[in-house]
C-alpha cells in the first residue's frame, strides 16, 4: 500500500498569490495512499527540506510528491533531501504549480482547482514509480582537442598541464592558426609570433600532448567519458621520423608558383612546403593535389635531393581510432575574401585587400618582410583607405551579425600604417567604433590622436579603378551625409568573419547544435559558454562566435577546466532515465518479437540484438537490448515499438497512463 | 486594425511610409551607403540617408521638411540605393510615396517646378494619346515652364533626323485610357 | 513560337532608330514578331512618381492585352519599359488584392503569364548561338558597355545578369569581333528623366559616364536603352561642357552593333539618325 506525502510549496508568494495552498494540501491529504500533505512558505529552505525528511522516517513514506517550481530549479534539491532520508530518490516527483499554474493564471478558485488536478496526476504517477539507481561508467582520461589555433593550444597546454593526456589535431600541417599570421597584436602591439611560438614549442614538447597535424576527424562514437574517434592522418609523403627538417626539398621543388595560404596568396610556396618558418612541426608535406609527381606521373626531385630519404610518394592516409573521454572543438574561423563584395569588384583589383593579407604585408615573416607595399606594383601607397563592417551588419549579405574583431583590428592596421609609412594618409570608414575590452578604447583614441588617423563615419558605396588609383566613393553621416570621395593607392577591407567551410558538417557528425551562420552553439549563452549541449564537447574560441585572441584563450582555459572536472572522477554517474525491453518468464522471455523497428529508429546507435539461449546454449529467441551507456532516453523508439516491449524508465507507460487517467477520471 | 501585437507601430510619417510601402524607416541604422552612392545627392538639399534620419525621429517638424524637400523630386529612382543597402530598405519606394503625398498635401518643393511639370505634361500626354507623343508633350511642358527657349536647338536636328514625329499615333482605345486616369490620379489634377 | 513586341513611346519617336535595329536584327535571324495591338506607354517615371496604382495600371495594361493575343513571351527593348512592366508583374503578382483592383481599374484580366525579356535575353536566346557564324565584318572596335539602371535593377526583380559590374553585353559584343574594356560607369545612371527637366544634372552624369569611357579608350559606347543612348548621345554638348573637352565617340544600341557585323545596311540600322556621327 502506498504511502505518500505531498508537500505544497509557497514559493514565497510566487504561488501563494493566486493558489490557496492551504486548501490544495487538505484536499489532497484526502486521496488514497496519501499518508501526509502539507503545505509551507519555502519548501526549498532547509526547513522546508527537513519537513520532507522528518515526514519520511515517521511515516513510512513510499513516494514524494513537491508541489512548487519547475523540476529544471529543484528537482535534484529534493531528490537528494530523499535520499538521505533513505527514500529512492526516483520516488520524488514534482508537480509544478509556479511556471505551469500560479503564474499564468489569475487568483480563483479555477486556478486553485487546477492546482489541485497538477497534484492529483502526480500522485498517481508516484504511486506506480519504481526506485532506480543511477548509471555508473567508467570514463577515459584522454582529451580530444579539435583545433591547433591558439584556443585549441591554449586547451590542450591547459588539460596537459593538470596532469591529463590530450591528442591535439590540426588540419594544417603546423599548428599556430590565424594568430601566427598575426603581425602585432592589440592593444599591446605586441609581435604574434614572439608570443604564440614558444606555447607552440611547448604543445610540441609536452610529454601528456600527442600532436597529429594534417589530420582531421574521420568519425565519433560514444558518449561523455566514452567516445571512440577515428582520426584521419592525411598521408604527408614524408616519413616524419627520418626527415630532419632540413627544407632542401623546399628549395628544389620546381614547382612554386602555388599561392600560399600563410601569406593569404600574396606569396607562393612549393608543392613540398612547411607553411611558415616557425611551424610545428617544422617538417614538409607535399601537397599532392599541386605536386607534378602526383598530377602529372614523373617529377620526384625532392627525392632525389633529400639527404634523409625521406620522402615517401606510396604513402597513404591513416585511420587511426582512439577512445577519449572529452573533447574539445577549437576549429576556429575563416574571412570572407573580397571575391564575396560586388560594389568592391568582385575581388578582381589586386589592391583591395582584406584584413588578413594586410596581416601578412605588415608582418616581418610576410610577403613584403614587414612594408607595407601593394601586391600590384609594390609600390608603398601614399593612401590607404580601411573599410570596416565589409559584409559584417550586412543583412543583404546574409551577416546580420557583427564580426566583433574589426574594430579593433582596423584601428591596429591603420597605426601599423602610420608607424611604417612616414607621411602616409590613411582614412577609415566605420559605422560604430565597439572597442569594449580593457585599454581597447583608449587604443583607438590613440590612433585617431596621436597617429592621425582620418575615422570618417560612413560606409563605403563603392570601390573601383581609375588612373592606378582606388576611387572610393563614401559619405560622411557626421557631416550631413556629405559624399566623400578619395583617390586610395590601397583598401583594406574589414571582412566578416564566418564558421569555417566543413563547420557545419563537423557539428552535424558530433551531433552539436549550430547557429544559422554554422558557428557551433553553446549550451547556454550566459551560464554554459563553454558547453555544447552534447555533454563531454566543449568549445573553445571562434568556432563559436567571432572572437578576439584574449576571449579565445578564456575560453579555452574555460573548456579545460570543464575537461578537468570530468576527469577528476573515475566514474560518472548518469541519470537512469533510459529504455529498457522487458524481460518476462519463460517461455515468453520478452513480449518483443525482435522486429528491430527500434534499431532502425534509434538515433544514438543504442539498440542491439540479444540471443536467448537455452542451457544447451541453442537460440531460442532474439530480442533487443538497450545498451545503458549509449541510450540518451528520447523515447523514439517506444514510440516505434509495436508490441510496447519497451519503456523508458521512470516514465513507464504505466507510470505515464496513471497520470493521464488521474486527469481524466477527475 | 490588425490584432497582431508585433506589427510595426510607428506614428506620423514613417508610419504612413511603411503602411503604403512596407518600408521601416526603423531598420535604417544611418550608414550612409546611399547616400554615399547615390548619384544625385550633392543636388539634395538632405541626401537619402538624412531622409530616413529625420523620418525616423517622428518630428512633425522635420517631416514636414521632408515633404518639402527638394531631394525627393530629384531622385532619379536609379535604384542604386536600394541594390546597395545592407538593410535591403527600398528607397525608392518610399521616394515614390513620399512624392506622391507632398503632390496630395500641395507642398511640392517650388525648386521641382519643373521636374513636376515634366512628370505631369508625360502624363497628360499618355492621358490624350495613350503615348507619349514628344511634340505635344514638350509644347505642353515648355507651356507649363515658360522654359520655351531651352532645348529648341534640338528640335530641328530631331525633325532631320526623323526623331520626332508631327502626327501623334493615337491609342484606339482612347476612352480606356482616359478610364484608367480618371480612376487613378482624378484627385491629383494634372 | 511568335515573340510579342512592346517598342514603348521613344522606339516610335526620338530613337526609332532603336527599333529600326531591333527589327532588322530580328528579321535577319528569321525570327518571328509581332508588335502587340494597341499597346499604351508604361507610364515611365512620371506616373510612379505621382500615383503608385496609375504606375501598375498601365503597364499592367500592356500584359493584358499581350496575354490576350495569345503572346507566351514578350521582348522589350526599352530598359525602362523592361523595369516598369517587370516590376508591375512582379507587385500583382505578389499582391492578389492589388492585382484584382487593377484588374478592375484597367477593365482587363490579368494573369501574369507572359514572360519579359530584355534586348539581351532576347538576343542571347535568339540570336547568340547563330551569331559567330554570321559576322561578316567584325566590330573591331574597342567598346564600353553601358548597361544603366533599368537592366540590372532592382536585382532581386529582374535577376537579370549580376547587379555590379554586369557582363551580358560584353559577352555578346566580344562576340561580334568587339574588344570590350572594363570600365567603372557600367550601371552609373545617366541621368534618365531628368533629361528635360533638369539638364545640368544630365549634363554632369553622362559626363562622368562618357568621360570614363574616353578616358580609357572606347571607340563606342554600347547601350540597350533609349534614355541612356538619347542623354549620351543628344546631350553630348552638355557633356562635353561639363568635361570641358570635346568626345565625339558615338553611342551605339547593341543591335546597331550586331548588325554591323553581320552587314545590315547602315540606313536600316538608323546610324544616320544619330547626333553623335558614327564612323565606326
Amino acid at each position: 500500500m502506498a504511502k505518500i506525502g505531498v508537500f505544497i510549496c509557497h514559493c514565497g508568494e510566487n504561488i501563494s498569490a493566486t493558489v490557496d495552498c492551504a486548501k490544495v494540501a487538505e484536499v489532497v491529504g484526502k486521496y488514497d495512499g496519501v499518508a501526509i500533505s502539507l503545505d509551507y512558505k519555502y519548501m526549498c529552505s532547509d526547513p522546508g527540506q527537513n519537513l520532507i525528511k522528518k515526514a519520511i522516517v515517521e511515516k513510512g513514506l513510499t513516494g514524494v510528491v513537491v508541489a512548487s517550481c519547475s523540476p529544471r530549479m529543484h528537482e535534484p534539491t529534493f531528490r537528494k533531501a530523499c535520499a538521505e532520508a533513505g527514500l529512492n530518490p526516483y520516488m520524488c516527483e514534482m508537480a509544478n504549480l509556479r511556471e505551469h499554474c500560479s503564474w499564468v493564471h489569475e487568483k480563483g478558485e479555477a486556478t486553485t482547482q487546477k492546482a489541485i488536478d497538477l497534484v492529483r496526476t502526480i500522485v498517481e504517477k508516484v504511486k506506480h514509480n519504481q526506485s532506480l539507481d543511477a548509471i555508473k561508467v567508467p570514463v577515459t582520461k584522454t582529451a580530444l582537442v579539435i583545433g591547433g589555433g591558439i584556443a585549441g593550444i591554449q586547451a590542450s597546454l591547459d588539460i596537459a598541464n593538470s596532469g591529463h593526456k590530450v591528442i591535439l589535431i590540426e588540419k594544417d600541417p603546423s599548428i599556430g592558426g590565424h594568430m601566427s599570421q598575426l603581425s602585432e597584436t592589440f592593444p599591446t602591439l605586441d609581435c604574434s609570433q614572439c608570443i604564440l611560438t614558444p606555447r607552440m614549442v611547448e604543445v610540441a614538447q609536452h610529454p601528456n600532448i600527442t600532436l597529429y597535424t594534417y589530420a582531421e576527424l574521420e568519425s565519433i562514437d560514444g558518449f561523455i567519458g566514452n567516445f571512440k574517434v577515428k582520426i584521419r592522418k592525411k598521408a604527408k609523403s614524408i616519413d616524419e621520423k627520418i626527415c630532419t627538417g632540413c627544407g632542401l626539398c623546399t628549395t628544389k621543388c620546381p614547382n612554386k608558383k602555388n599561392p600560399s595560404e600563410f601569406n593569404e596568396g600574396l606569396g607562393n610556396r612549393t608543392a613540398i612546403y612547411v607553411p611558415f618558418p616557425q611551424a610545428v612541426p617544422n617538417k614538409p608535406v607535399i601537397d599532392k593535389a599541386l605536386c607534378t609527381y602526383y598530377t602529372k606521373g614523373k617529377c620526384k626531385i625532392c627525392e632525389k635531393f633529400c639527404p634523409a630519404h625521406a620522402i615517401r610518394f606510396d604513402q597513404e592516409d591513416e585511420i587511426i581510432e582512439v577512445p577519449v573521454g572529452a573533447i574539445v572543438l577549437a576549429t576556429g574561423f575563416a574571412v570572407k575574401k573580397t571575391d564575396f563584395f560586388p560594389e568592391y569588384g568582385y575581388g578582381r583589383h589586386p589592391d583591395i585587400i582584406t584584413g588578413l593579407q594586410f596581416e601578412r604585408l605588415a608582418s616581418a615573416s610576410g610577403p613584403t618582410l614587414g612594408e607595407i607595399r601593394r601586391p600590384s606594383d609594390g609600390k608603398i601607397p601614399e593612401t590607404i583607405v580601411f573599410v570596416a563592417c565589409a559584409g559584417s551588419r550586412d543583412e543583404a549579405k546574409g551577416i546580420p551579425y557583427c564580426s566583433k574583431i574589426c574594430c579593433m583590428y582596423t584601428a591596429k592596421h591603420a597605426m601599423l600604417y602610420q608607424h611604417k609609412v612616414h607621411g602616409g594618409k590613411s582614412y577609415v570608414f566605420y559605422m560604430d567604433i565597439r572597442a569594449g575590452g580593457k585599454m581597447y578604447d583608449e587604443f583607438v583614441r590613440r590612433a585617431i590622436e596621436e597617429d592621425g588617423v582620418n575615422y570618417i563615419r560612413g560606409r563605403v558605396s563603392r570601390v573601383y579603378e581609375k588612373n592606378g588609383k582606388l576611387i572610393v566613393k563614401g559619405a560622411d553621416t557626421l557631416l550631413g551625409a556629405m559624399p566623400v570621395e578619395i583617390e586610395a593607392d590601397m583598401v583594406v577591407l574589414a571582412t566578416a568573419g564566418v564558421a569555417n567551410e566543413g563547420a557545419e558538417e563537423l557539428a552535424q557528425k558530433l551531433h552539436v547544435s549550430y547557429d544559422p551562420y554554422h558557428f557551433f552553439a553553446e549550451a547556454h549563452p550566459k551560464l554554459k559558454p563553454v558547453e555544447t549541449n552534447t555533454a563531454g564537447i566543449f568549445l573553445a574560441g571562434a568556432c563559436q562566435a567571432p572572437r578576439d585572441i584574449p576571449e579565445s584563450v578564456a575560453m579555452a582555459s574555460g573548456a579545460a577546466a570543464k575537461v578537468a572536472g570530468l576527469f577528476s572522477q573515475d566514474e560518472l554517474t548518469r541519470e537512469p532515465l533510459i529504455a529498457v525491453v522487458n524481460r518476462q518468464a519463460p517461455p515468453v522471455f520478452s513480449s518483443c518479437v525482435g522486429c528491430f523497428l527500434c534499431m532502425s529508429a534509434c538515433p544514438y546507435h543504442a539498440i542491439e540484438k540479444e540471443e536467448i539461449k537455452n542451457r544447451q546454449g541453442e537460440v531460442l529467441k532474439t530480442v533487443a537490448k538497450v545498451n545503458p551507456g549509449l541510450c540518451q532516453g528520447c523515447g523514439t523508439c517506444v514510440a516505434f515499438c509495436r508490441t510496447k516491449s519497451i519503456d523508458i524508465q521512470g516514465y513507464t507507460h504505466e507510470e505515464v497512463y496513471s497520470e493521464v487517467m488521474a486527469l481524466l477520471n477527475d | 486594425m490588425s490584432s497582431d501585437p508585433h506589427q510595426y507601430v510607428i506614428s506620423g510619417l514613417g508610419g504612413e511610409v511603411f503602411e503604403n510601402t512596407e518600408v521601416k524607416v526603423s531598420h535604417c541604422y544611418q550608414c550612409g551607403k546611399c547616400s554615399a552612392g547615390c548619384p544625385l545627392s550633392e543636388e539634395m538639399d538632405y541626401p537619402p540617408s538624412m531622409i530616413m534620419r529625420m523620418l525616423q525621429t517622428g518630428n512633425p517638424e522635420l517631416e514636414e521638411k521632408v515633404l518639402r524637400s527638394f531631394s525627393i523630386w530629384v531622385c532619379l529612382t536609379c535604384e542604386m540605393c536600394y541594390a546597395r543597402c545592407p538593410m535591403s530598405i527600398d528607397i525608392p519606394k518610399m521616394m515614390d510615396f513620399l512624392r506622391e503625398k507632398a503632390i496630395e498635401e500641395k507642398k511640392a518643393n517650388p525648386k521641382a517646378k519643373q521636374i513636376i511639370s515634366f512628370h505631369k505634361s508625360f502624363l497628360d500626354s499618355v492621358k490624350y494619346t495613350g503615348k507619349m507623343y514628344e511634340i505635344g508633350f514638350y509644347a505642353d511642358y515648355k507651356t507649363r515652364t515658360l522654359k520655351i527657349l531651352d532645348d529648341m536647338l534640338l528640335v530641328p536636328p530631331m525633325i532631320k533626323r526623323g526623331k520626332l514625329s508631327i502626327i501623334p499615333e493615337l491609342i484606339k482605345d482612347r476612352s480606356g485610357i482616359a478610364s484608367i486616369f480618371r480612376k487613378t490620379i482624378k484627385k491629383n489634377k494634372t | 513560337m511568335t515573340l510579342g513586341f512592346y517598342p514603348g513611346c521613344s522606339l516610335k519617336g526620338s530613337s526609332r532608330e532603336y527599333a529600326e535595329s531591333v527589327l532588322a536584327v530580328v528579321k535577319a535571324f528569321n525570327i518571328q514578331i509581332q508588335e502587340i495591338d494597341d499597346w499604351n506607354c508604361c507610364g515611365a517615371t512620371a506616373a510612379h512618381s505621382l500615383n503608385k496604382e496609375l504606375s501598375l495600371a498601365l503597364p499592367a495594361r500592356v500584359l493584358s492585352l499581350a496575354e490576350k493575343q495569345g503572346l507566351k513571351e514578350i521582348v522589350v527593348p526599352c530598359a525602362a519599359c523592361y523595369a516598369r512592366l517587370s516590376m508591375t508583374q512582379h507587385e500583382l503578382l505578389k499582391n492578389p488584392e492589388l492585382k484584382t483592383r487593377i484588374a478592375e481599374i484597367n477593365n482587363l484580366e490579368y494573369n501574369g503569364t507572359v514572360s519579359i525579356l530584355n534586348v539581351i535575353q532576347m538576343l542571347d536566346r535568339y540570336v547568340t548561338p547563330n551569331l559567330e557564324s554570321r559576322v561578316v565584318k567584325p566590330f573591331g572596335h574597342k567598346v564600353a558597355c553601358y548597361y544603366g539602371c533599368y537592366l540590372v535593377r532592382p536585382h532581386e526583380i529582374l535577376n537579370f545578369d549580376r547587379v555590379e559590374e554586369p557582363l551580358s553585353m560584353d559577352t555578346l559584343m566580344a562576340k561580334t569581333g568587339a574588344t570590350p574594356i572594363d570600365w567603372a560607369f557600367k550601371t552609373e545612371c545617366c541621368g534618365a528623366s531628368l533629361s528635360i527637366s533638369r539638364t545640368s544634372s544630365v549634363g554632369r552624369l553622362s559626363g562622368k559616364i562618357v568621360g570614363d569611357a574616353s578616358d580609357r579608350g572606347a571607340e563606342a559606347i554600347i547601350v540597350a536603352c533609349p534614355m541612356c543612348q538619347s542623354n549620351l548621345d543628344m546631350r553630348r554638348k552638355e557633356i562635353n561642357s561639363y568635361l570641358g573637352k570635346r568626345i565625339d565617340i558615338p553611342v551605339l544600341y547593341i543591335t546597331q552593333a550586331i548588325g554591323l557585323a553581320i552587314g545590315l545596311d547602315r540606313k536600316a540600322l538608323g546610324l544616320q539618325r544619330h547626333f553623335v556621327k558614327v564612323k565606326v
